[in-house]
């Protein structure tokens, strides 16, 4: 027995090899990333990154269907992409094990909304499990393959941005290997969810809930701890851990196991305490529950939105304030930013200096939204820019300005093709900026089809993105390189004046797949007029001195990319010496 | 069922992810129950980041709450004083004494703060010029190792077992750099201990 600090990703992908899974599928997506990554690097697997949600899901379907363990990962907002096969799975129910690890991200720290995924546990009805540490998170997913194949169904492992990316010690154990396969064997009446048979699956759906109801009072997933009977609080996932800390003398009733709810252990824990409260974060799941079951409960109070901790809980329960020392109001916030030589940075300044309606997606380039750019209309979901550009375009009030759309190359493949084919198809016409850093950049730098880069770094084939673009329809594509912002200027101008539909791939590599760095500039003083345009960029490595209001360049920053040069009217930005000088003055 | 609170924060991309990592193996090669708690993700891109970890014989809650940090160790002073009230009056406050201004500040929309460093010295913070002693050390990303060595002068742990984690984590051409760094760090360190 070996302990290792591992996170809640790790331990959910050491839980999935450990139970004999052999294929791993997902899309990346904040905090489940590390996940599918790590589960990659073990031995005897084969993993795969899917354009989205769905098409994962859809793939682990299949190695469900002919047998085989499957480990699916994504983000709580992947699950919406993802709704419409575990619905139905749901009703098939499965073959070999299928475990679906959903992340959510409780206070938004990476994400546009912070939806619950307890909700479609219930809504589509299968199992989800809840681990509050890293330990649970690796004894429950192998539980998670156990509890799939005995019940027939799909299981959902729900984590939370302090499970999937806190660490703590688990205890690793071995794989087990070559898990007997159920030979296959042609099953319509399971498989095939046509009227006549999904409607016999709907009901045996039932069955099979009702069962795990019953297993569902009595299993160890959930724990009922007495301690002080005044107060019980029921909770699961990490709030568990943050009640323990908050008040360690009061009773709680963890429950691991969070769909379906073990109703006859809620009464029993809830006559056993003279107040029930739940603990639980940006979401009242388990309150709720409670009060269709006719089970008393007093709100504790906690904030309906945003993470809770030890802090807010024990201030929910009316304890004695710590001593605190003097907070300090009035910083300046110091919001997430662009990095220098990034190449999306010339399109947003040249899309803010062409006044457009710019609607956007989900990726760094979001970061266009903010000051200094602010050169973004809308962030809704993935896919969501091409769809929304080509709405808005169908409103007389809007037209007068140009409505052009911004999507990333890993959010194309994943939701945006399908809606440059609807504007195709529709007539619509405006403009769609595909910036293609030939990387899935904000989670980490994933392969994705437009890159032809694998998980496991197995050959592959990089989709023709140009070709893909043409072969939908549209009339006006080009590629072109961002870092010219003449170019970019030229071509925003021309396919923006154009009346027909036009794409524009934007293809330079993200600024840290770029090994060998440009060297430094800095500012000429006696050139800089102070007109603030380099400024404008909103480049980390540039600032406005405080004291002569100059442009004053961070030499350990600057990567040598040029795009200030290129704005500057007065040839004041120049190289300057290299950028770290700590081997002493020799270098000079 | 004491439990040690250490804080780490920083500005997106200054390695307090690394740091805390080798701060948590540590404490579990210690014997410790250990919980990290960190966010990866949008604010990695160069925003404020800070990093949890949390050791002893049994340690529930990953996360913490103002007024109950023991040790905060800033990468730079906006951030570190964005924090303060994190720390336990009595708790220990190791400062990088650098400051990196956030993007309003460098566009102009917004002042940048002053003062601040005369601020964390009133409230008790060690100063420890990590960027300056990492060059020195031979590797300017080494600063986050250097306030790793600030930080192990408060702690119980042995120094072989530091710096055995930090042969181990860090890459191979860097160990000598890396090790040099956290001596550096301590030695500062206890000179800042002495003064106060």
């Amino acid at each position: 027995m070996t302990s290792s600090l591992l996170s809640g990703n790790e331990a959910i992908a050491r839980g999935a090899w450990e139970a004999g899974v052999k294929v791993g599928v997902g899309y990346p997506g904040t905090p489940s990333t590390e996940t599918l990554q790590y589960f990659s690097a073990l031995p005897g697997v084969y993993a795969e990154w899917t354009p989205n949600e769905k098409v994962a899901l859809e793939v682990a379907a299949g190695v469900s269907m002919a047998g085989g363990r499957v480990l699916v990962t994504m983000k709580h907002v992947g699950l919406n992409v993802a709704a419409d096969p575990l619905f139905t799975l749901a009703y098939t129910g499965v073959r070999g094990g299928l475990v679906i690890l959903v992340a959510d991200d409780p206070g938004m720290h990476s994400s546009q909304n912070e939806q619950d995924s307890r909700n479609y546990a219930a809504f589509a009805r299968v199992l989800m499990l809840e681990p509050s540490d890293s330990a649970e998170a690796l004894e429950f997913t192998k539980q998670a393959f156990e509890l799939s194949e005995a019940h027939d169904m799909p299981v959902l492992i729900r984590s939370t941005v302090r499970i999937s990316h806190a660490k703590s010690q688990v205890v690793i154990g071995e794989r087990v290997e070559d898990a007997p396969l159920v030979p296959y064997a042609t099953d319509p009446a399971k498989w095939v969810m046509m009227p006549a048979m999904a409607k016999v699956r709907r009901i045996d759906l039932d069955r099979r809930i009702e069962a795990v109801r019953s297993f569902a009072n009595t299993t160890p997933l959930n724990r009922a701890e007495y301690r002080d009977s005044s107060i019980g609080i029921v909770c699961s996932g990490v709030c568990y851990e943050h009640v323990r800390e908050a008040a360690p003398e009061l009773s709680t009733l963890k429950l691991g196991l969070t769909f379906p709810l073990p109703e006859i252990l809620l009464r029993d824990f809830a006559s056993k305490v003279d107040t029930l409260y739940v603990a639980e974060e940006a979401d009242s799941y388990l309150e709720r529950s409670l009060k269709v079951m006719g089970i008393e409960v007093t709100h504790l109070g906690l904030s309906p939105s945003g993470e809770i901790s030890p802090g807010s809980i024990r201030t929910a329960l009316g304890y004695p304030e710590c001593e605190l020392r003097e907070s300090e109001s009035g910083l300046p916030p110091r919001p997430p930013l662009m990095c220098p030589g990034c190449p999306h940075r010339p399109v947003f300044d040249a899309l803010r200096k062409a006044r457009a309606v710019v609607t956007g997606d989900i990726g760094c380039y979001t970061l266009g939204a903010l000051r200094p750019l602010t050169a973004m209309d809308s962030c809704v979901d993935m896919g969501a820019s091409i769809g929304m550009a080509h709405g808005a375009s169908l409103v007389e009030s809007i037209t007068q300005r140009p409505i052009v759309a911004v999507i990333g190359d890993s959010t194309f493949a994943h939701s945006g093709v399908t809606g440059l084919m609807n504007t195709v198809y529709n007539g619509g016409t405006g403009t769609v900026l595909i910036l293609d850093n030939r990387i899935t950049a904000m989670t980490g730098h994933q392969g994705n089809p437009l890159n032809g880069i694998t998980i496991q770094k197995r050959p592959s084939r990089e989709v023709d993105l140009e070709s893909l673009v043409r072969a939908l329809g549209v009339p006006r594509v080009r590629v072109e390189n961002p870092h010219n912002l003449a170019v970019v200027k030229r071509a925003l101008d021309e396919e923006i004046s154009a009346d027909e539909l036009s794409v524009i791939i934007f293809r330079a590599p993200c600024a840290l797949l770029v090994r060998d760095k440009g060297d430094p500039y800095g500012v000429d003083e006696d050139l800089c007029t102070k007109c603030g345009a380099c400024i404008k960029l909103g480049c980390p490595a540039i600032g406005k001195d405080q004291l002569t209001s100059r442009a004053v360049i961070d030499v350990s920053l600057c990567v040598g990319c040029a795009q200030c040069v290129q704005v500057c009217k007065y040839d004041a930005i120049v190289h300057s010496g290299p950028g770290c000088d700590f081997k002493g003055a020799d270098l000079w | 069922m004491s439990v040690t609170t250490v804080m780490l924060c920083g500005v997106g991309g200054q390695g307090t992810i690394l740091a805390a990592d080798v701060l948590a193996k540590v404490a579990a090669a210690h014997g410790y129950a250990v919980k990290l708690s960190e966010v990866h993700g949008m604010s990695q891109r160069g925003g404020s980041v800070d990093t949890v970890v949390k050791f002893g014989v049994e340690v529930h809650s990953p996360v913490t709450d103002p007024g109950m940090v023991d040790h905060l160790v800033a990468f730079e002073s906006i951030e570190a004083m964005r924090r303060i009230h994190y720390v336990k009056p009595n708790g220990r406050l190791l400062v990088n004494p650098t400051a990196i201004q956030p993007l309003p500040v460098l566009t102009g929309d917004l002042a940048a703060p002053t003062g601040l460093n005369a601020i964390l010295a009133e409230e008790g913070a060690i100063f420890i010029d990590a960027d300056e002693l990492a060059c020195e050390a031979g590797s300017p990303k080494s600063a986050n190792v250097v306030l790793m060595g600030a930080l192990s002068v408060g702690l119980e742990f042995d120094r072989e077992l530091w710096e055995s984690v930090i042969a181990d984590r860090v890459p191979p051409k860097t160990v000598d750099s890396n090790l040099r760094a956290f001596e550096l760090g301590r030695q500062d360190c206890q000179r800042g201990e002495c003064a106060r």
